[in-house]
């Protein structure tokens, strides 16, 4: 591991630093902004609806405690991966948020990618549109950082290749009709074309683990978490325009 | 009740043609995709759109699987006055939606 | 920016490996266009059709479609029908429309099971028909080649 060192001291987002959507195609670029036809707006229109629903034993909407979601969610998503003090651990916001659905409401935690999730995060992440990623790494998020960064050097799979050397050694070059991107989790939850779904950025970075051939973690492991703190923290300032559409 | 869409300009000149804009949310499956057990996921897609203008209909539409997840269509209608346009549609399996929204002629 | 594309099919498919037109094969719709038209012989003319030069993703293509028509009582296109060759099932979608439209054009998003030729009939009032092409280069195809993961 010795070899990384150098790379390890160079930890930092990819100069320019770039958001996916810079690295699509006119036509989807379009499509995400299209404030009508983009349709991730679909489940942001839901989760607003989903907002003001009475959930669980206790009957509480978010709207309850939260009030107007426009207002009290802004820049909320943007600080997410966080640590957590009641949960005493850094959380992703789905986790976040069914620590509300399960906590405060009474009711089921909702499934990652269950339709109820992907409304809810991603009304909350559009209300941080337009906003600078800003998660705070310091203090009780520092060993889970830490650990995000080493799995983000660390090569893996049968194609024995780490996050680094697509995301920073290559990014902007072509791979197989594509264009490699930097890897910044700016903008998700995002409209997947090729899975034709609004999806979370932990369901993209398990398809990367796929793409290498690795085991994927599973959704809301610690290794999961710990790579979206460290990709949250090197796109930092990059701003959001969250629900982004990805061919 | 499926959820939608429709968007028309602020307000449109009398008798010139504006754009309807139509966003659907359903996952059109084609019923080729296959689940990670192997199963084929049963097709289940919108077939009919319907427009209407204060009650005339003013497009419609036939869609197949060929049509992409949450379709998206953008069709042109004149109106002589402000009115309500309605948009309606249903899917294989009998479910609907509808959607309104006032077109002002200025 | 415009990306209209009115290349006869087979021209532009010499760069490509032969394993990219490995799955579905381009059908023959004429018998598709023939139960429309009744056989009433379609003239190539007046049908724009607007298709990115490539498909990121053969799931969702932006396709605009604009057909030549005054639009009147005496003169109008009644429907416009999107045949896709390649796909399992060619005939994408039909669009009814009328005089009172104002304009005969639509743009949707369809799914391209692979690069091919994408034709669009149009059919006018007095049995008349228009029909016009367009070729599109898609990488990952609509359909067969999916993920779900």
């Amino acid at each position: 591991m010795l070899y990384l060192t150098p790379l390890l001291a160079w930890a930092q987002s990819p100069q320019p630093a770039k958001g996916g959507v810079q690295f699509q195609s006119a036509d989807v670029r379009a499509m995400q902004a299209d404030e009508f036809g983009n349709p991730g707006m679909l489940w942001v229109e839901r989760g607003a609806t989903l907002w003001k629903a009475p959930r669980g034993a206790a009957k509480a909407s978010c709207e309850s405690c939260h009030a107007d979601g426009a207002q009290s969610m802004k820049g909320v998503a943007v600080r997410y991966p966080a640590y957590d003090a009641n949960l005493g651990r850094v959380v992703d916001l789905e986790q976040r948020i069914n620590a509300c659905v399960t906590g405060k409401q009474r009711d089921a935690a909702l499934a990652y990618e269950s339709q109820e999730l992907l409304a809810l995060t991603a009304y909350v992440a559009r209300q941080s549109r337009g906003m600078p990623v800003a998660a705070r790494v310091d203090g009780p998020a520092s060993a889970t950082y830490e650990r995000g960064r080493t799995l983000y050097f660390e090569r893996q799979g049968q194609l024995n290749l780490a996050c680094t050397h697509c995301h920073d050694a290559n990014w902007g070059r072509t791979l197989l009709a594509e264009k490699v991107s930097q890897g910044q989790p700016v903008d998700w939850p995002a409209y997947r074309l090729e899975w034709q779904s609004l999806a979370s950025i932990a369901r993209r970075l398990r398809a990367c683990y796929f793409g290498v051939r690795a085991e994927q973690p599973a959704f809301g492991s610690d290794d999961l978490l710990a790579l979206q703190l460290y990709l949250a923290k090197r796109a930092q300032g990059l701003v959001s325009s969250a629900p982004g559409v990805r061919r | 009740m499926m959820l939608g869409r429709v968007q028309v300009p602020p307000t449109v000149k009398r008798g010139e043609p504006f754009e309807v804009r139509v966003l659907v949310q359903h996952p059109m499956e084609t019923g080729f995709r296959r689940d990670l057990d192997g199963q084929a996921i049963p097709i289940n897609i919108v077939d009919t759109l319907s427009a209407r203008l204060d009650g005339r209909e003013i497009f419609s539409a036939e869609f197949g699987s060929g049509m992409s997840a949450n379709p998206y269509v953008v069709f042109y209608a004149t109106a002589r006055a402000s009115g309500e346009i309605v948009v309606e549609w249903s899917d294989d399996r009998g479910e609907k939606g509808r959607v309104a929204t006032v077109v002002t002629v200025a | 920016m415009k990306r209209r594309r009115f290349l006869a099919a087979g021209v532009a498919l010499a760069g490509l490996p032969a394993a990219a037109q490995r799955f579905q094969p381009p059908q023959d719709i004429t018998p598709l266009l023939m139960k429309i038209t009744g056989g009433v012989a379609a003239e190539s003319r007046g049908v724009e059709v607007e298709l990115p030069q490539i498909a990121e993703n053969g799931n969702s293509v932006p396709l605009r479609i604009k057909v030549t028509s005054p639009m009147t009582e005496a003169d109008h296109v009644k429907a416009i029908h999107v045949f896709a060759e390649r796909n399992p099932r060619p005939l994408v979608a039909s669009f009814h429309l009328g005089p009172q439209a104002g304009r005969a054009e639509i743009a949707t998003r369809v799914r391209l099971a692979g690069t091919q030729t994408v034709t669009v009939l149009a059919e006018l009032s007095g049995k008349r028909f228009l029909m016009g092409p367009a070729y599109v280069l898609v990488t990952a195809a609509a359909c067969l080649d999916e993920s779900l993961l």
